[in-house]
C-alpha cells in the first residue's frame, strides 16, 4: 500500500536556506512560499532516499481568503506519496512559478488551474486557456465566479 | 338535326331519341378498364398513389441520423441500433458520419457551448428535409447543468427541434416512441412546402 512521508522527514532533508521557506509542516505534506517551490520540488526529485520522482496531479481551491495549490507527488521506487501546497493570498492577481521545466506532465493541468482558477504559472510555455474559449469572463470554479445566470 | 328557335317540342323530343338510339347502338359492348391493355403480371405490380405519399414513405423508412453525439444519451441509442431493439426495423440502421448524407440529428447528450458551433455547422451542412430530436433532459434544457457556466441550456438555443424526448436519459422504449412521432410528423409533409 502506498504510504505517505510525513513532512518532518522531508524538511529533514532540505539544506537551511530552504529550510526558511517552509510556512507549517503537515502529517503527508509541508506547505511552502511560493517563490520557493522550484528549488524544494527539485530537492525532493533528486534527494536519493526520497526519490519522489513523479507528478501524480495538481489540485487548485479556493478558500475564499486565499487560493491553494497542491502537488502530489509520487515514488515508484519506494511506493510513497507526498503532498506540497503552496498558498496564494494575492487574489486579484495571483502567480507562482510552473513546474514544466521539472515534469513536462504538469503543462496541462497547470492551463487547467489558469484556466478555472486563473492563478498565472511564470515560466509555462503556453500559458492559456484549456476548457473554456478564449474570451471567457472569469475562472468558473472561483467562490465568487457567477455566470450571470 | 339540330334545334332552333323555331324547333317544336316534338322536334325536341326527337332529337333526344336520336342521341338516345345513337349512344345505344355504339354501347353494345363493355367499356375497357384504363388498364385493360396492360398484361395480367404487369397489373399486380402497378399501383397509382400521390407524389406526397410516395416521397414521404420513402423519406419516414429510410431517416439516417447523424452521428453527432456529445455525451451518455449515446449508450441508449447505441442500445437502439443494435440487435435488441433494432432500429433496422425502420431503415435507419445506417449512421452517417458525413452530414451530407444525414437526415437527422439525435442530440444525444450534454452540449458545451465550446462544441456548440461544430454541431451547429453540421446540421447547416445537412441536406433539406432534416429533423432534430432532442433526446433526454440535456438535449431540452441543459437538464441538472442548466446553471453551469459551460453548457448550452437546451439545444433549442441553436437548432430548431421537431420532437423532445424526456427523460435522463430516456428509455430505448422512449427514443423509439419519439422516432415514431416524428415519423409521424414526416408523413404529414406536403411536396408543395418544400
Amino acid at each position: 500500500m502506498t504510504v505517505a512521508i510525513t513532512g518532518e522527514e522531508v524538511v529533514g532533508t532540505l539544506d537551511k536556506k530552504l529550510k526558511g521557506a517552509v510556512k507549517s509542516v503537515e502529517s503527508e505534506g509541508i506547505l511552502i512560499q511560493a517563490e520557493k517551490i522550484l528549488d524544494i520540488a527539485l530537492c525532493v526529485k533528486n534527494n536519493k532516499n526520497l526519490k519522489l520522482d513523479y507528478l501524480v496531479s495538481i489540485t487548485g481551491t479556493d478558500y475564499i481568503d486565499y487560493l491553494e495549490v497542491a502537488y502530489l507527488f509520487y515514488s515508484l521506487d519506494n511506493n510513497k506519496r507526498f503532498t506540497l501546497k503552496v498558498r496564494l493570498e494575492n487574489k486579484s492577481n495571483p502567480a507562482m512559478p510552473s513546474l514544466t521545466g521539472i515534469w513536462i506532465g504538469a503543462e496541462l493541468q497547470e492551463r487547467e488551474i489558469y484556466d478555472l482558477f486563473g492563478i498565472t504559472f511564470s515560466g509555462h510555455p503556453n500559458m492559456k486557456r484549456i476548457f473554456l474559449w478564449e474570451g471567457f469572463r472569469g475562472h468558473p470554479l472561483r467562490k465568487d465566479f457567477s455566470n450571470g445566470n | 338535326m339540330e334545334i332552333r328557335t323555331d324547333s317544336t317540342s316534338l322536334d325536341i323530343d326527337r332529337h333526344e331519341g336520336n342521341l338516345i338510339e345513337e349512344l345505344r347502338s355504339s354501347s353494345t359492348k363493355p367499356v375497357t378498364e384504363p388498364s385493360g391493355w396492360l398484361s395480367e403480371d404487369l397489373k399486380r405490380n402497378i399501383f397509382l398513389t400521390t407524389v406526397d405519399n410516395v416521397l414521404n414513405w420513402g423519406r419516414k423508412s429510410s431517416l439516417w441520423t447523424e452521428t453527432a453525439f456529445t455525451a451518455c444519451c449515446t449508450f441508449e441509442f447505441i442500445s437502439l441500433s443494435s440487435s435488441r431493439f433494432d432500429i433496422a426495423r425502420f431503415g435507419m440502421e445506417v449512421l452517417r458520419s458525413s452530414p451530407r448524407h444525414a437526415d437527422l440529428i439525435i442530440t444525444a447528450g450534454t452540449l458545451t457551448w465550446k462544441m456548440a458551433p461544430q454541431i451547429k455547422r453540421v446540421y447547416e451542412q445537412m441536406a433539406e428535409p432534416k429533423w432534430v430530436i432532442a433526446m433526454g433532459a440535456c438535449g431540452i434544457t441543459g437538464g441538472i447543468f442548466a446553471d453551469s457556466y459551460s453548457v448550452v441550456p437546451g439545444y433549442n438555443r441553436i437548432l430548431p427541434i421537431d420532437v423532445y424526448i424526456p427523460g435522463c436519459p430516456p428509455r430505448p422504449e422512449a427514443l423509439l416512441a419519439g422516432i415514431e412521432l416524428l415519423r409521424k410528423k414526416v408523413e404529414k409533409r406536403s411536396f408543395l412546402q418544400g
